[in-house]
């Protein structure tokens, strides 16, 4: 369980978050969502360590994270896996030496049990084969699926995804979607997603959170999402005239 | 300004300075920049001072014009400007446009698409892993190009001193045979050692500190370059007025 009190974080004069409080339980995809420049991106980062808040505590399993040296971090740091918006591969390096850097970094596994790992976890998001491309051989939904392997090469307690779908055709995003879903199912682990995609808010949202002017606006399911009467998460979420039908029709 | 980047960039060796994860990856990346810094620039290295070293036989020989100095000290001013400055220097800002820039972008390249970000988040001292391999070759290798570098100079000055008749190969000879002092290699070897720092750790500091895309790591490119040959330049007007 990942627990965040009271996130403030300013760049300069500019307030980016505003005492962001939740708490994002294991097992559930969680999502935080929100308009362009509202905050998602820089509460995602301060959740995981790359951006110190001003204010505020994170708990990764009662354990307070904000205020850990980088040593303290390194046990935590070990069971997270995080998605990157551009997915932030090696380049220098072929797919199955992205899943296996941290094997090789963390773990006394020998050469060929990280090879069966790296196997394992390409043939999880479906690319199995593909060990010896370099990134720039790949699609972006390729990159994205070798992102999530890597993610979860050392079977991670916390699973972060900034922006998972961003580039990707329709078909591919509901593919990665369900992907993360069955992977914090299997694994247990605490998954937090930043997104915009509506597809994914309504497909896989079992806990969101709205973002708006850096300040935690609503919280809920996706179910309890089309019952809101909250004006700026409706302007934002059924913003489309699709979007308006959709919400009729399922009511 | 000046402070609050030298302050950023004592911070960054610190960090750089931590107990490596797993010596074993340290070590063969150390491997990789040895080959990539030093190897990979040893034809450049062997070409310009080749040529300096010709140039320099000439034009010693152009100023030497009198009859009361004997042609082998040409030999001997060729030999001992290429130790105490040609070599190293020359060598140090030329390796600091090539490797130096490389450095940057590569660094630079990995930040604004958040490969740094994600090493950090699996728990490595991203400094560390990135940086301290490219300082260990730069510190082994750049004194290994600059005997190259001098060695090269001297032959470059013996071909050019004997191709444009300026200087006969057997006075030559006798002159980079006289007066030898084994201190000016020490010399040499300081200036190589303090530039193979500067050469791979200002670049880094300037590429782990990028913030937004390609034009800024272009410029962080730039800039390193520029701050690397005045901190070459400035380190050997000290290390030469501190031990000369």
């Amino acid at each position: 369980m990942i627990e965040i009190q009271n996130i403030h974080k300013a760049f300069g004069s500019n307030v980016v978050l505003s005492g962001i409080d939740a708490i994002f339980e294991p097992g559930k995809v969680s999502l935080i969502i929100g308009g362009s420049g509202s905050g998602k991106s820089t509460l995602l980062k301060c959740i995981v360590g790359l951006h110190q808040p001003e204010q505020g505590k994170v708990f990764f399993d009662k354990k307070e994270f904000t205020h850990m040296d980088f040593e303290e971090k390194i046990p935590i740091r070990k069971e997270i896996g995080m998605l990157f918006q551009n997915s932030a591969l090696f380049d220098s390096m072929t797919v199955e030496q992205n899943i296996i850097f941290t094997l090789d970094m963390f773990s006394d596994m020998s050469r060929s049990e990280k090879v069966d790992r790296a196997n394992f976890c390409l043939e999880r998001v479906n690319l199995a084969g593909k060990n010896k491309l370099y990134p720039a051989e790949l699609s972006g939904g390729m990159k994205k699926r070798v992102g999530i392997a890597r993610a979860i090469s050392m079977s991670p307690k916390y699973l972060f995804c900034d922006e998972p779908n961003s580039g990707l055709d329709p078909a591919t995003s509901i593919l990665i979607d369900e992907l993360i879903q069955d992977l914090t199912q299997e694994y247990s682990c605490t998954t937090i997603i930043v997104t915009h995609d509506m597809n994914s808010v309504m497909g896989i949202g079992e806990y969101i959170l709205f973002l708006h002017k850096g300040q935690k606006f609503w919280e809920g399911s996706n179910q309890d999402m089309l019952n809101s009467d909250t004006k700026e998460l409706n302007d934002f979420v059924f913003a489309s005239p699709l979007m308006k039908a959709a919400r009729q029709v399922i009511k | 300004m000046f402070f609050y980047h030298f302050g950023e960039y004592v911070l960054l060796l610190k960090k750089v300075f931590k107990r490596p994860e797993k010596w074993k990856i340290y070590w063969r990346e150390t491997l990789h920049e040895m080959n990539e810094i030093g190897v990979g620039s040893v034809g450049l290295i062997v070409i310009i001072s080749t040529f300096i070293g010709a140039v320099m036989t000439m034009q010693i020989a152009f100023q030497l014009v009198s009859d009361l100095i004997p042609s082998s000290v040409i030999g001997q001013i060729n030999r001992d400007s290429n130790i105490l400055e040609l070599g190293p220097t020359i060598s140090a800002l030329v390796l600091m446009g090539k490797v130096g820039s490389s450095i940057s972008s590569q660094i630079g390249s990995m930040r604004v698409t958040e490969q740094i970000d994600a090493l950090e988040i699996m728990g490595i001292n991203a400094a560390g892993y990135l940086i301290l391999p490219k300082l260990i070759a730069g510190v082994i290798m750049v004194p290994v190009l600059v005997t190259i570098a001098i060695f090269c100079a001297i032959v470059g000055g013996l071909l050019g001193g004997a191709l444009t008749g300026a200087v006969t190969p057997n006075e030559y000879i006798m002159g980079i045979q006289s007066e030898f002092r084994g201190f000016t290699i020490v010399v040499a070897m300081v200036k190589a050692f303090f530039y193979g720092f500067i050469i791979t750790t200002v670049p880094a500091h300037k590429g782990f500190h990028v913030r937004g895309g390609a034009l800024e790591v272009g410029q962080a490119g730039t800039k390193a370059v520029v701050i690397g040959c005045i901190s070459i330049l400035a380190s050997d007007y000290i290390i030469t007025a501190l031990m000369l």
